[in-house]
């Protein structure tokens, strides 16, 4: 299976992530799927090192997922770091993408909750066109080494 | 699976270092990340015990220039090799494009070595990925211990405790020297972008 994004579904993606960034003041987003390939980034992420952080954040993902799955639970709801400046909120969209806020005091989780929740459905619908739209290309018989 | 962006005309691939615990996967990368230059290299990540076994994944990325126009990225991945660790490999194999299979040559690691391809094998298939189609290169790895020494396996045996089936490019080396590190790399890297490439192909008329 290859995934494919076109532009514009990233212009559709960021329209969403806009949303959220200027009515929560969060200061960036970033968009990562379950393996931890960086899909895109929004807002002010110049000095970190992104790739290296979705690589982390997938396996924090994936490592909390099974925790919860042990302990009788389908998956943990609430993924939240809180450092002395930075803080961190990790959200599920669909069954293939985590969405990673990451903000400072200027605002609150609650809020960053709510813009989240009002676009997540939406943000949704053009993620499952992208993972599970048929996009992916019928590649025939897969080749077979000699 | 390849993550093809047609926005930023990038393909990224991740490709997982698998092999028995102490065999060299983390010595692997670290040789890599050592020898690129800043520009083409993103940090090194490692999640282990005090800087010694990798207990959940080795992390590098690193850009390979253009391809058909395709700014062609890799991610670099190590598993931790011991027994035990087996749910956070399976969680580090989510998403595999490739895999280099680093073969530890010393004699006594003989049974292990084969116990860990046939848990690659089983930890793919759950995936729905077969170890037969997948992008996948061998590496005999600390030949640097020295050919004639008893210690060693010859390269026939692990070819036929390893490569007899699967019949895939395979390559001595010492990740500790950095012999046949870049030779493991380029091929399967070779290998996964032939195998995104010719997905491009296939959809790049319909979706550029
Ligand atoms: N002589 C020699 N030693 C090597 C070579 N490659 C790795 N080593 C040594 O073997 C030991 C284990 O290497 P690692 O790279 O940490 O092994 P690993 O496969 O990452 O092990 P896990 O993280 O436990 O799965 C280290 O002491 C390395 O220095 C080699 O080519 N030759
Ligand atoms: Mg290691």
């Amino acid at each position: 299976m290859n995934i494919i994004v076109t532009k514009e579904d990233l212009s559709k993606i960021n329209f969403y992530l806009n949303k959220v960034v200027s009515a929560s003041l969060a200061h960036s987003i970033l968009l990562i799927d379950r393996s931890g390939q960086l899909i895109t980034q929004y807002g002010n992420t110049l000095d970190i090192d992104v790739l290296s952080l979705s690589a982390l954040t997938a396996a924090n993902f994936g490592a909390t997922a099974e925790i919860a799955k042990m302990l009788g639970e389908e998956e943990f709801t609430l993924l939240f770091h809180k450092g002395r400046s930075e803080n961190v909120y990790f959200t599920a969209i669909g069954d293939h993408v985590i969405l990673v806020t990451l903000f400072d005091d200027r605002t609150s989780l609650g809020l960053i909750r709510l813009r989240i929740n009002q676009i997540s459905g939406d943000l949704s619908n053009v993620l499952v066109s992208i993972f599970e739209g048929g996009r992916t290309v019928p590649l025939g018989e897969p080749e077979r080494r000699s | 699976m390849p993550f093809i962006n047609f926005s930023k005309d990038e393909i990224q691939c991740k490709i997982v270092y698998y092999g028995a615990g102490f065999c060299g996967k983390t010595t692997n990368l670290q040789y890599v990340f050592n020898q690129m230059n800043e520009e083409s290299r993103g940090k090194m990540v490692s999640i282990d015990t005090r800087g010694d076994r990798t207990l959940f994944f080795d992390f590098l990325s690193l850009n390979l220039g253009k391809i058909r126009g395709f700014d062609i990225r890799v991610q670099l991945y190590t598993v931790p090799g011991q027994v035990h660790y087996d749910a956070t490999r399976k969680l580090v194999l989510k998403g595999v494009d490739g895999v280099v299979f680093v073969a530890d040559s010393l004699k006594v690691q003989r049974k292990k070595n084969i116990e860990s391809l046939i848990n690659l094998a089983k930890n793919l298939a759950e995936k729905g990925v077969s170890i037969r189609t997948i992008p996948l290169v061998i590496q005999y790895n600390k030949r640097d211990l020295g050919e004639t020494d008893s210690e060693l396996l010859p390269l026939e045996v692990l070819e036929k405790d390893l490569n007899s089936m699967l019949k895939v490019p395979s390559f001595p080396g010492s990740a500790l020297k950095g012999t046949g590190v870049f030779e493991t790399l380029r091929e399967i890297s070779k290998l996964v972008v032939k195998d995104v490439s010719r997905k491009i192909m296939l959809v790049d008329q319909q979706f550029k």
